[in-house]
C-alpha cells in the first residue's frame, strides 16, 4: 500500500483531496487531507495542535464553503473563541452565520460512575446532530484521548473509536483528530491504530534556546507527499508552513531599473541601477558602510515616493537617522511624510518563524516597494543555517510576488571573504555587492565591488568607497603596476605621479635647451671655421693673384725678352727644326 | 430488609429522605443494553426509593439535541437530576452495587 505513495502521477484517478487552506501545507501534501477521511494531527503540549484543526475548519468555512463542526473535549466554546480569535479569526461571527458549529463534550471523571455495558453512541448521535444541523463537511475532534481519562474502560473506548472512525469515513466528512504525542508511538494511546489515512505530526523544540514549529507528514496513504521537516509559524493570519523544497519560482519580473541613490554605485550597474523586484546582498566586514549604502538607497526610493520599510535588528530608528544625519542624509522627513518607516527589534526577541511571521505583517500592512533589512545575519543566529536559509528564501519568493525590492544586507567577519552561509545565501539572490577594508599604511579604507549582478552589464572594478559628511562617493582606486591602493596611499600615489609628470616636463624642457645650445655651439664653431676660411681663401687668393700677376710678368718679360732675341728664337727655332733632319741624315 | 437498607443508607447521605429523586436515562433506541438498563433501574428505585422516584427515558434517536444539556457520551447513561449533585451512571445497570454507590443511595465499601 504505501508504494502507491512513489508511484508516479500518471495513475489516473488521484485520491480527492481536501484544500486546508492553511499556507504551505496544501503544496506539501499535493493539495491537502484526504477528502472525506479522518486525519490524525498530533504533536507535544503547545505545538499547535487545537490551532491548526481550528484553521482547517475557518478556512473550510470561509474559503471553501465547506461548514464545519468542532467537537472539543478540552477547551469550552468560550475558550475556544478566545484562543482563536488571536488568529484572527472570527468564529463568533461564523457560528452565527451556522458556517462552523461548536460542541463542547465535557466528560468529568469524577462524575461518572460506570455499571456495566455501555457504548458510545451518545457521541455519535451528538456528532451526528451536530453535521446535519450545518450540514457539515468538516469536523475536528480536539483530543479525542480526552476520552481515555474519562472512560475507564479503555476496552469498550478503543472498540467505539474504531466504530467512530468507521462512521466518520461512512458520513463523508473530512475530519481532523488531534491527539496528545506518546512517548514511544506516536499517540499516547495509539490513536494512530484508527486512522491510517493521512498522520500529521507537529513539534516544537527548542534549538540553542530558540524554539521552532516542525510540521511532517509522517504518512499519507494513496498520495505523493513531501517527508521533511518543515517549519512553521502560528502568525497572526493562522499557520503557515515553510515548504522550502516546494517553492516554484513563477514570479513576474519587471524590467524597470530603480536608482540607488549613489550615482557612481548606478553607473557600476550598467548605468541604471537595480532591476525593481530585485533581491540585493549587501556583504561586508563591520563598519564597511553597509548601513549607509541602505540608507542611500532607501532615501533614493523615498524621494521617488516609493514606500520603504526599514527593518533593523541592530540600531534603534533614532540612532539610524542621528547617525545618517552626521553623513548629510535626512531621514527624518522621510520617516515624518510617512514614506520610510523603520522596524526594529532585537533579533534575540524571539524566534525565526516570529520573526518571518512579523516580517510578514508589517510588510504586508505597509505595502512597501523597497524592504531592507539590516542585517540579515543577525536573524540567522536564532536559527540552524537550512532553518535561516528556508526563511530568507521565503522572505525572498514573498517579496519578489509583491515586485517587492529588497536590499539584504550581510556582516562577514574580518578575514574571511566569504563565509559558507553567505554563498549559500547569495544563491538566492539577484545582485550581491560586496564591501571590503583595506588595510595599510596604517590606515583602513573601504571598497566596493559588484560580485553579481543577474541580468545587467556590471562593472568588474572595484571602487574606493569614501564616506564624508556631505555623503558618500565612489572614486576609481588606483591600479597600477604595485596593485590595488586606496585612501592617502591612492593619494599619494597620485600626487607622485605628478611629481614624476612635472619632472618629466622639467627634463624635458632641459634637454630642449641642450639641444639649441648645442645647435648654436655649432653654430658657432661653423661661423669660426667659416672665418678661418674666409680669411684663408682671402690669403689664397692674394697669394693666387700674386702668383699669376708675377706669371704675366714673367712672360711679358719673355715676350719682351724673346721680342729682344726674335732673331734668336727664330734661329734657335730654325736651328732646331734643321738640327733633327741633319741628325735624321747622319 | 430492602426498606431497612433504604432508610438507613438515605439519612446518612446528607439528602432529605422524603424528598422526590428524579432520574433521567438516556438511551438511543430500543437496543438490549437499553432495555436492561431501564429494567436494572426500575429494579433497583422499586426496592430503595419506592414512592419517591420518577425516571424519566429520553431517547436520544428521537431527540438528540437533549443530548447536548447532560453532556451525554456513553449510553444508556442515568443521570441523578434530583438530589443535587447531578451524578451520572454509564452502563447498563446490571452491577446494582455500583448503581447504589453511585446514586449515593450506599457508601463504597
Amino acid at each position: 500500500m504505501k508504494t502507491n505513495g512513489h508511484k508516479p502521477a500518471s495513475m489516473a484517478v488521484q485520491l480527492p483531496k481536501c484544500p486546508t487552506g492553511i499556507q504551505g501545507l496544501d503544496e506539501i501534501t499535493g493539495g491537502g487531507l484526504p477528502r472525506g477521511r479522518p486525519t490524525l494531527v498530533c504533536g507535544g503540549a503547545g505545538c499547535g495542535k487545537t490551532l491548526f484543526a481550528a484553521e482547517f475548519l475557518v478556512r473550510g468555512a470561509t474559503q471553501f464553503d465547506e461548514p464545519g463542526v468542532f467537537m472539543s473535549f478540552e477547551e469550552t466554546g468560550a475558550e475556544l473563541k478566545a484562543n482563536v480569535a488571536s488568529l484572527g479569526f472570527d468564529l463568533a461571527g461564523l457560528m452565527r452565520r451556522k458556517k462552523i458549529l461548536l460542541e463542547h463534550v465535557h466528560i468529568e471523571r469524577s462524575e461518572i460512575h460506570e455499571t456495566g455495558e455501555y457504548d458510545l453512541e451518545g457521541l455519535f448521535v451528538r456528532l451526528n446532530l451536530a453535521i446535519d444541523s450545518i450540514g457539515a463537511k468538516r469536523v475536528v475532534l480536539d483530543t479525542l484521548e480526552a476520552l481515555f481519562a474519562g472512560l475507564p474502560n479503555e476496552a469498550i473506548l478503543r472498540a467505539e473509536l474504531r466504530r467512530l472512525f468507521r462512521w466518520l469515513k461512512d458520513k463523508g466528512v473530512t475530519a481532523v483528530i488531534t491527539a496528545e504525542r506518546g512517548r514511544e508511538q506516536l499517540t499516547r494511546h495509539g490513536l494512530e491504530e484508527y486512522v491510517s489515512d493521512c498522520v500529521i505530526l507537529l513539534d516544537h523544540r527548542v534549538n540553542d534556546q530558540i524554539a521552532t514549529r516542525h510540521l511532517r507528514v509522517v504518512k499519507y496513504r494513496g498520495a505523493l507527499h513531501g517527508t521533511n521537516e518543515f517549519p512553521f509559524l502560528i502568525g497572526d493570519k493562522g499557520l503557515s508552513v515553510l515548504p522550502i523544497t516546494s517553492l516554484s519560482l513563477n514570479h513576474e519580473v519587471s524590467n524597470a531599473r530603480i536608482a540607488t541613490g549613489i550615482p557612481r554605485l548606478d553607473a557600476m550597474l550598467g548605468g541604471k541601477g537595480f532591476f525593481r523586484g530585485s533581491s540585493i546582498l549587501l556583504t561586508g566586514t563591520p563598519g564597511t558602510g553597509k548601513t549607509i549604502i541602505s540608507a542611500n538607497f532607501a532615501q533614493a526610493a523615498a524621494r521617488r515616493g516609493e514606500r520603504v520599510l526599514f527593518f533593523s535588528f541592530e540600531e534603534s530608528p533614532h540612532q539610524i537617522i542621528r547617525n545618517m544625519h552626521s553623513i548629510g542624509l535626512r531621514l527624518e522627513p522621510l520617516v515624518k511624510s510617512g514614506l520610510l518607516r523603520f522596524h526594529s527589534a532585537r533579533p534575540s526577541l524571539y524566534g525565526l518563524e516570529m520573526h518571518l511571521a512579523t516580517m510578514f505583517k508589517e510588510i504586508s500592512a505597509f505595502q512597501p516597494r523597497v524592504v531592507i533589512i539590516d542585517p540579515i545575519t543577525s536573524l540567522m543566529d536564532s536559527g540552524t543555517d537550512s532553518e535561516t536559509k528556508g526563511m530568507v528564501t521565503r522572505l525572498i519568493d514573498y517579496l519578489k510576488a509583491g515586485q517587492i525590492t529588497s536590499l539584504f544586507t550581510s556582516l562577514t567577519q574580518g578575514g574571511h571573504t566569504l563565509q559558507q552561509s553567505e554563498a549559500a545565501m547569495s544563491s538566492l539572490m539577484d545582485s550581491w555587492i560586496l564591501l571590503q577594508d583595506f588595510e595599510g599604511n596604517g590606515e583602513r579604507n573601504r571598497v566596493l565591488y559588484v560580485l553579481k549582478a543577474r541580468g545587467m552589464a556590471h562593472s568588474n572594478q572595484i571602487r574606493e568607497f569614501l564616506i564624508s559628511n556631505r555623503g558618500v562617493d565612489l572614486v576609481d582606486a588606483y591600479i597600477g603596476a604595485s596593485g590595488v591602493l586606496t585612501g592617502s596611499a591612492r593619494a599619494a600615489q597620485n600626487s607622485l605621479e605628478k611629481a614624476a609628470v612635472l619632472a618629466g616636463q622639467q627634463e624635458a624642457a632641459q634637454l630642449k635647451r641642450e639641444v639649441e645650445r648645442k645647435r648654436t655651439a655649432l653654430e658657432r664653431q661653423i661661423s669660426g671655421l667659416r672665418a678661418d676660411y674666409e680669411t684663408e681663401a682671402v690669403e689664397l687668393r692674394r697669394i693666387a693673384e700674386q702668383v699669376g700677376t708675377q706669371t704675366r710678368l714673367l712672360s711679358t718679360e719673355r715676350t719682351e725678352l724673346g721680342r729682344l732675341r726674335q732673331a734668336d728664337v727664330s734661329v734657335a727655332a730654325g736651328a732646331h727644326r734643321k738640327f733633327k733632319p741633319k741628325i735624321g741624315k747622319l | 430488609m430492602k426498606t431497612k437498607t433504604v432508610k438507613r443508607n438515605s439519612v446518612p447521605a446528607g439528602s432529605k429522605p422524603d424528598k422526590l429523586w428524579q432520574l433521567r436515562l438516556y438511551v438511543a433506541g430500543q437496543t438490549p443494553k437499553s432495555l436492561t438498563a431501564f429494567a436494572n433501574l426500575k429494579k433497583i428505585c422499586e426496592n430503595h426509593l419506592k414512592g419517591r422516584y420518577r425516571i424519566e427515558v429520553i431517547d436520544l434517536l428521537e431527540q438528540p439535541q437533549l443530548s447536548k444539556g447532560d453532556q451525554i457520551v456513553a449510553i444508556p447513561t442515568l443521570v441523578r437530576k434530583l438530589p443535587v449533585p447531578v451524578r451520572k451512571i454509564i452502563g447498563d445497570l446490571s452491577d446494582t452495587e455500583r448503581v447504589l454507590v453511585g446514586l449515593d443511595l450506599r457508601q463504597a465499601a
